[in-house]
């Protein structure tokens, strides 16, 4: 027991978590908090931009696995994490984040740089504090790291009054000690444990199913069950999609990985779970970028669903066999059932199901022109290449956009957690900081940003902290001269009337600017100096690398599910238009 | 007019941490995902760490089921009862201010049949109090307004389980 004063007593208990980086801005209200910071052996990132911190936390706790933490003050600081608040809370990011507010006395009296944060973040939160006593802090910070980790894992914000962390302040000094300090949440007790019972039963209809499909979501990938995930493969044969939040939860080079559903997934694994007659999903919310319209989405398929979120049952799709749990916990329980009722020995032949699969797959295969001589690049080239000659366990984040889905298509992800993008908001600027934060807690790994020419200029100030902090990502900046996703709807839906969607190719030079920040820059139009420049950024390790790859405007991610369709009106690629024909024919006929 | 007698009106008992912003929170909760609240009473419980909301749902906007869940996610609350009007003592209060310059007796009739107050009384109006069952109060309200009513206000509906009637815990 140590007598401190509050900013001491929170800064030690973030060492206490474990913590060893904090993503952060100061300002008035959390000022003390800044001071103990200077002995503390939590590292300190100072961003350029609040949202960066917020979005840092994020990318740190996708690569890690451990919660991720921010720290920013009062006003008009805490309204720029909301962004990042709102993108933790819909990805289910773990995460902790410390805001300054202003006096006690003066909440309320509309006191320079106060706002209501927990008011504003309420909704945007797992869950938020205003802390009002400084022996509070202590406890409230080991709720807080509780709370984000747990469960379904969340944003949690922690809203501290600068009197209460003021060393002048005698109300401030109290008695610190972190082990005893008390947590008191009576309730909340997350479930976690799966019903064996309904496991069983989950069991049972996956041995009478001829056509399933493992629906694979981020849930898998906070529950670390990758492991058990590929248990379940190898014991039942069963085909799994990885949503954009599960990418690399299961390895794209499995005979068994269809790839990616949804809006923008691939034929294959998009029919897949359209022909379903079991779909086993696994820490996945059946978003309507997965299911497209509704009514018409998997219509005969069961369904087995395991999240540990309760509410997600139900919500969108009925479960015939809902299990409450942790994703690895029900999985591991499922091998267990399984193995108990015969298999592998006694497994269902799956092999028709799989040989249809297999025969959508070489019809339909993710696919793009070559530029032609002159062109500028293809955006799908640019991702191979970098693939290719990329480190295999390179940490991957994007923007959002069509180059976040040309990522996600044509990378092959191999591993867990090493795709980090914004799938549930949706927010551009999400690559750069979510790049720096990911190479912050994961220092030895290739970290590429593969970022589209509207989200760059979002944030591309984080630049600056990534070559100030010597934080050496690498940025892969897809420069189409378009917000080339608003472009794409814009073309297809309204009769390429092009309405407020163009940038520009060289304002502002990037090259420049990317340079002026303390990074190394390169820029590449042709195909053929591709690889010669990716090779070289690959080298550099000392300082933040930024590609510029010049790209054409005119690609369109296909396939695609237009917005308010049924996945079976998913729109192919022009060159496989004729053999989508002919099979929706012969099926009708 | 929806009542809270309506079949699409379920009630609510939910256990929740008596701290600051609670209330907004469950507040905040139904506004966002779109679930209608018919009424809604908050009062402390006799363990000063916990305070009870009665919140009459209308699983029209929602089935119960989710907002039960959704509810539950709240990190300050407890525990949610669901208490179903055979399970359940259910109690409401209302007082309505009434012209009365006509018809003073046949109100006076009606509040004796009722067993409803008089809580004030000038030359021209009443102001007149009922508690009980939130279906009585109904008929009695539709009554008064055959006469007129100035003003009305109703408390929204608090409820217990029934003693011996096991409460229908649906989480905690
Ligand atoms: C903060 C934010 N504002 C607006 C949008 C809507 N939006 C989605 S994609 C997109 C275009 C992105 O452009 P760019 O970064 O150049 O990527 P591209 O689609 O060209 O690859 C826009 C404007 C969004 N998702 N996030
Ligand atoms: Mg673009």
């Amino acid at each position: 027991m140590t007598r401190m004063d509050g900013a001491q007593a929170l800064i030690k208990s973030l060492e206490a978590e474990g913590v060893e980086v904090v993503f952060g801005y100061p300002g008035g209200a959390i000022l003390p908090v800044y001071d103990p910071i200077i002995e503390s052996s939590v590292r300190h990132v100072l961003v350029r931009h609040e949202q960066g911190a917020g979005h840092m936390a994020e990318g740190y706790a996708h690569a890690t696995g451990r919660p991720g933490v921010c720290m920013v003050t009062s006003g008009p600081a805490a309204t720029n994490v909301v962004t990042p608040l709102a993108d933790a809370m819909l990805d289910s990011v773990p995460m902790v984040c410390i805001t300054g507010q202003v006096a006690l006395a003066a909440i309320g009296t509309d006191a320079f740089q106060e706002c209501d944060t927990t008011g504003i973040t309420r909704s945007v939160t797992k869950h938020n504090f205003l802390v009002t006593r400084a022996e509070d802090i202590p406890g409230t910070i080991k709720a807080a790291f509780y709370i984000a980790t747990s469960g379904r894992p969340g944003p949690v914000l922690v809203d501290i009054p600068k009197d209460i962390v003021d060393k002048n302040n005698p109300d401030a000094w109290f008695d610190f000690d972190y082990e005893t300090a008390h947590i008191d949440l009576p309730g909340y007790s997350p479930s976690v444990e799966p019903d064996l019972t309904l496991v069983d039963e989950a069991a049972q209809l996956i041995s009478q199913a001829s056509q399933p499909v493992l629906y694979v979501g981020g849930g898998v990938l906070k529950a670390r069950g990758a492991e058990a995930l590929m248990q379940l493969v190898e014991l039942t044969g069963i085909p799994v999609v990885t949503t954009l939040m599960a990418r690399g939860a299961f390895p794209d080079e499995h005979e068994l990985c269809l790839g990616m559903p949804g809006m923008h997934g691939n034929y294959t694994a998009v029919n897949a779970m359209q022909k379903s007659d079991l779909l086993i999903a696994l820490g996945s919310r059946f978003d309507d970028r997965i299911t497209g319209k509704l009514g018409g989405f998997a219509p005969d398929a069961k369904v087995i669903h395991v999240d540990i979120d309760p509410a997600e049952h139900d919500k969108v799709r009925k479960a015939d066999v809902a299990i409450a749990s942790d994703c690895r916990l029900a999985t591991e329980a499922l091998v267990t059932s399984l193995k108990a009722a015969g298999y592998p020995d006694d497994r269902p032949d799956l092999q028709a199901w799989r040989s249809k699969l297999s025969g959508w797959q070489e019809t339909f295969p993710l696919t793009y022109e070559q530029s032609t001589d002159g062109e500028l690049l293809k955006p799908q080239y640019v991702i191979e290449r970098l693939r290719d000659l990329a480190p295999k366990d390179t940490i991957v984040t994007s923007g959002v956009g069509q180059h976040q889905m040309f990522a996600s298509q044509y990378w092959e992800f191999n591993h867990p957690y090493t795709w980090i993008n914004s799938g549930g908001l949706g927010t551009m600027g999400f690559s750069i900081p979510a790049a720096v934060g990911a190479k912050a807690g994961m220092p030895d790994r290739t970290v590429w940003s593969i970022d589209g020419d509207g989200c760059f200029q979002m944030t591309a100030q984080e630049l600056v902290t990534a070559a100030m902090e010597k934080i050496p990502i690498k940025v892969a900046l897809l420069n189409n001269a378009y917000l080339g996703m608003v472009k794409q709807w814009q073309d297809m839906f309204y009769e390429e009337r092009l309405s407020e969607v163009h940038l520009s190719h060289d304002m502002p030079d990037y090259v420049k600017w990317a340079e002026a920040m303390g990074c190394v820059a390169f820029r590449v139009e042709s195909p053929e100096e591709v690889d010669a420049v990716i090779a070289k950024a690959n080298e550099i390790n000392d300082r933040p690398v930024v590609i510029e790859f010049r790209c054409v405007n005119s690609e369109k991610v296909f396939p695609m599910v237009p917005a308010g369709g049924s996945n079976d009106d998913l729109i192919v690629d022009p060159s496989q238009r004729d053999a989508q024909a002919r099979i929706q024919e012969s099926s009708a006929s | 007019m929806t009542r809270p007698g309506d079949l699409s009106h379920h009630t609510l008992s939910v256990l929740v941490e008596n701290k600051a912003g609670v209330l907004a929170r469950v507040a905040d909760l139904f506004a966002r995902r779109g679930y209608n609240i018919v009424s809604l009473a908050v009062a402390p419980t006799n363990d000063e760490r916990f305070s009870r909301i009665t919140i009459v749902v209308d699983v029209e906007s929602a089935p119960l089921e989710q907002i039960v869940k959704q509810l539950f996610k709240l990190i300050n609350v407890v525990e949610i009862q669901e208490l179903s009007p055979e399970a359940s003592v259910e109690r409401e209060l209302m007082i309505a201010t009434v012209r009365s310059a006509r018809d003073r007796s046949q109100i006076l009739e009606l509040v004796g049949i009722f067993e409803a107050r008089i809580l004030a009384v000038s030359a021209e109006r009443l102001t007149v109090s009922l508690e009980g069952r939130p279906d009585k109060i109904d008929d009695f309200e539709i009554l008064l307004r055959d006469y007129g009513i100035d003003d009305v206000q109703r408390t929204g509906r608090i409820a217990l389980p029934k003693i011996g009637k096991p409460p229908v815990i649906i989480s905690s």
